[in-house]
């Protein structure tokens, strides 16, 4: 029986349950366990009902299951939403001063007479609630002094008195082995994108607060010094967009990080960019849409538009990793892929990505290198859009002598004076569409495509993004192939048709309500023969992948 | 200095982009005698026939968005502030498509010189109203008239606390060309409302040549005058006199200063030391 425990430790917002979460997954993580936390809050500050739900398991993990071994309840709420999940040896421990519970298997622990006791105040309650528990399962009050000591920077000692009442008023029934692996550390996936764009060179972080890709806005605003970047929050999506195209053209490489409404915002951008060859890199981060759609929740409802998006002939790079080693590594390369190739692109993730925790492979990042772009030779005059053999025209930034720099939004001669007269138009067209070649050879070249599963089933399933975390678990407890496609656009067709080689059955499984890859594999002749489709904002759990598919 | 290019001016004869475009080449030359680089310019313009301007110059530009070069413009100078970076736009791309970016440059101080070329209507499509255009402006979306009152550009930078505030017109070169360089020189952002005719939609060159005067402003840095100045004339029909000059005139704390310190993005050098990030992950 392999390890693999679920806990999920739930209460209003503003109670601290992702933080007491966190902790206990790092516990976890520290016994040697790979972690996955999937966070479920509200659009709210304060009240409501948000938990996380944490997966702790010997092997890698890239999503939490249905089942609950431990159900920490900060309030009665949680336990009346989530015990029907309780597994049959499943423990309820809960807030005892709130409720008693008369059932097998339930630890009360007197929260909020520890935390009054203590003089602390009423959120510390998660600090004796996850101290119950620590002793419950069986680990040492060491381990979690030492853990709490360079965790909790305000409040420390009251916490860790809190702490050890809350220890000693509890007996350990449980005993979770400790394994023997490196402990890994924890990053959500807006981290683990910023570390890869900071890697591959990122200078500038401009953007515009929407869930969920702001936590990139903040762990970039708060790590400025250690990562020698700079951030700014402008007025709306669109100046944030304008802007980046600026900053890029003056010669400094710029990201910027969104969700579909503000992408929205965006896309004239996008075209600019395509028109100005100027490189601009969008997180786009879904969340349930359209429209304003349920923002603190999943979904991958942006795929058809983020292909689409920008008036105009345009070949754009859409990259969609489907975990945090994925997202850190993908959002080095599609920074250096811009820059490469003078383009737009977008790194497309979502919710279950973006705000979920992972144990992160830190040995990405030796992966992830800047990569030089391709720049002036300094010999005779320059041409902004040079027609070269590729179509790529070496760059050269505003403010170097000798140099005069014309970016132009109009359809342009090579020194990048407007034209209307159809040869020059044609000619820049030409330029532009040969370099979409080099783009897609390219593509080509990389590993664009993973493959999971058993690889010689006549079955497989399509997933993408984070749908690739449930279908994978589910491909390998069926005994079916999994395929995922990675970089989007330029269309891998070579490496997906290699994949799918041998393959009779396909069934494509995504959570948005049109399938909207199908509609992308149907360009390149593949067809699907079941989709799977989730539409209630929340992600795929591999058990729901496995029923549905189990008779495929 | 040779500052043209080869495109072909496709300007309306007797436009009043020519005279504005009279007084940037003598106020860019003055600034390259005073030590500004040529090659550190960089013109950036929105969409409309005031944006043609950097075609017709052998300068750096950036051709942005319509209502975006303001903007545009801030990320061009936050990418590397040791660039002088002046902006070319329409009173229809600045004050309709591209207020809020106007008001937030202004707000945040970013130091990019604004030139609005403000003929009071949408030309290059063939005569429509903007913000600045009168009550009654007969255009083709609006042919009995417009039923909106005009904005007033410069109350409307004093509100949004712009420390440079100045108005021209397109017929006096020579005070044009001082504006400008003044414009330039000062640190943080310079706003400059240009009144231009437009020979073709809505020719203003007898109003202003009766109304227009020269405005020299003893105490700039008065909120107060400035507003009372700034109120003289509401870009309506009303029959007042329209003073021109730099209005307003103060120091504040500069954008990109104050962002970045004293780096200089397209230019950075020093390398994140990954080995310290990996351990504090740890």
């Amino acid at each position: 029986m392999t390890k693999d425990y679920s806990i999920l430790i739930g209460g209003a917002a503003g109670q601290g349950s992702r933080k007491a979460g966190l902790t206990i997954a790092e516990l976890f993580s520290q016994f040697g366990y790979k972690i996955f936390i999937y966070d479920d809050y509200q659009s709210l500050i304060r009240g409501g009902h948000s938990f996380s739900q944490i997966r702790a398991s010997k092997s890698k993990v890239l999503s939490h299951r249905k089942k609950i071994d431990f159900l920490l309840a900060l309030d009665e709420t949680t336990i009346k939403k989530h015990q029907a999940d309780l597994d049959k040896k499943g423990m309820i421990i809960y807030n005892s001063d709130e409720l008693s519970l008369k059932k097998k298997n339930v630890v009360g622990v007197a929260m909020e007479t520890i935390v009054k006791k203590a003089g602390g105040t009423p959120i510390m309650g998660n600090t004796a609630l996850v101290a119950a528990f620590v002793k419950i399962i069986g680990i040492d009050w060491e381990t979690l002094e030492k853990l709490l000591k360079k965790e909790l920077k305000k409040f420390q000692e009251l916490n860790l008195k809190i702490a050890k009442e809350a220890f000693s008023s509890t007996k350990n029934l449980v005993k979770i082995e400790k394994l023997d692996q490196k402990p890994l550390p924890l990053l959500t996936g807006n981290e683990a994108v910023a570390l890869g764009a900071v890697k591959a060179g990122l200078i500038f972080y401009i953007a515009y607060p929407m869930t969920p890709a702001t936590g990139i806005l903040h762990y970039l605003a708060k790590h400025k010094k250690d990562f020698n970047v700079k951030v700014a929050q402008l007025e709306n999506e669109v100046g944030v967009v304008n802007a980046a195209l600026g900053a890029a053209y003056a010669g400094a490489r710029t990201m910027v990080g969104t969700s579909g409404g503000g992408f929205a915002l965006m896309t004239e951008g996008l075209s600019l960019a395509a028109q100005s060859e100027t490189p601009l890199v969008v997180i786009e981060s879904q969340r349930m849409s359209p429209g304003t759609g349920v923002a603190t929740y999943n979904g991958q409802g942006d795929l058809l538009f983020v292909l689409a998006a920008g008036h105009g002939d345009i070949l754009r790079f859409v990259i969609a990793p489907g975990d945090a080693d994925e997202a850190c590594f993908w959002a080095g390369k599609i920074l250096n892929l811009s820059w490469k190739y003078q383009t737009p692109s977008i790194l497309l993730i979502d919710k279950e990505v973006s705000e979920s925790t992972f144990s992160f492979d830190t040995g990405i990042l030796d992966e992830v290198k800047c990569e030089k772009s391709l720049l002036w030779d300094k010999k005779g005059k320059y041409l902004r859009y040079k027609k070269t053999r590729n179509g790529v025209s070496p760059l050269a930034f505003p403010g170097e002598k000798n140099v005069i720099v014309k970016a132009n939004s109009y359809e342009h001669d090579e020194f990048g004076i407007t034209v209307e007269d159809e040869k020059k138009v044609e000619e820049m067209q030409n330029k532009r569409l040969k370099k979409f070649e080099e783009m897609r050879k390219e593509a080509d070249k990389l590993p664009a495509v993973n493959v999971y599963g058993k690889k010689s089933a006549k079955k497989a399933i399509i997933a993408w993004g984070s749908t690739k975390g449930p279908a994978k678990e589910a491909a390998e407890k069926i005994g079916i192939k999994m395929i995922q496609p990675v970089i989007v656009e330029p269309f891998p067709e070579k490496q997906m048709k290699n994949a799918l080689k041998g393959v009779k059955k396909i069934a494509l499984v995504e959570t948005n309500g049109l399938g909207q890859m199908e509609k992308v594999l149907n360009c390149y002749g593949i067809k699907v023969d079941k989709k799977v489709l989730k539409y209630n904002a929340r992600p795929f759990l591999p058990g729901e992948i496995e029923k549905k598919l189990r008779k495929f | 200095m040779e500052l043209n290019t080869y495109a072909k001016n496709t300007w309306c004869p007797g436009c009043g982009n020519f005279g504005i475009l009279i007084a940037l080449k003598q106020a860019i030359s003055s600034l390259v005698g005073r030590g500004i680089a040529k090659e550190k310019i960089v013109m950036v313009s929105g969409i409309g026939c005031s944006s043609k301007i950097i075609d017709y110059l052998n300068l750096n530009s950036f051709s942005s968005l319509h209502g975006r070069p303001i903007i545009s413009a801030e990320g061009i100078k936050l990418g590397n502030p040791g660039l002088e970076v002046i902006v070319f736009a329409g009173d229809g791309g600045t004050y309709n498509e591209g207020i809020s970016h106007l008001i937030h440059a202004a707000k945040r101080n970013s130091d990019i010189t604004v030139l609005i070329h403000d003929n009071r209507s949408f030309a290059l499509t063939t005569s429509q109203f903007t913000a600045t255009s009168p009550k009654g402006f007969k255009g083709k979306s609006t042919p009995e008239g417009s039923i909106e009152e005009p904005l007033n550009p410069l109350k409307l930078m004093l509100a949004s606390n712009a420390t440079f505030i100045a108005r021209g017109y397109s017929s006096k070169t020579e005070h044009l060309r001082d504006l400008i360089i003044e414009g330039v020189q000062h640190k943080g952002f310079s706003f400059i409302d240009i009144l231009q005719p437009c020979v073709s939609f809505f020719n203003t060159y007898q109003l202003y040549n009766e109304k227009v005067y020269e405005e020299k402003n003893e105490n700039l840095t008065s909120e107060k005058e400035a507003l009372k100045k700034a109120g003289e004339w509401n870009y309506g029909k009303d029959n007042s006199k329209i003073p021109i000059g730099i209005f307003y005139e103060i120091q504040r704390p500069v954008y990109e200063k104050e962002l970045l310190g004293n780096l200089i993005p397209a230019k950075r050098t020093k390398k994140v030391d990954f080995k310290k990030v990996l351990e504090e992950l740890k």
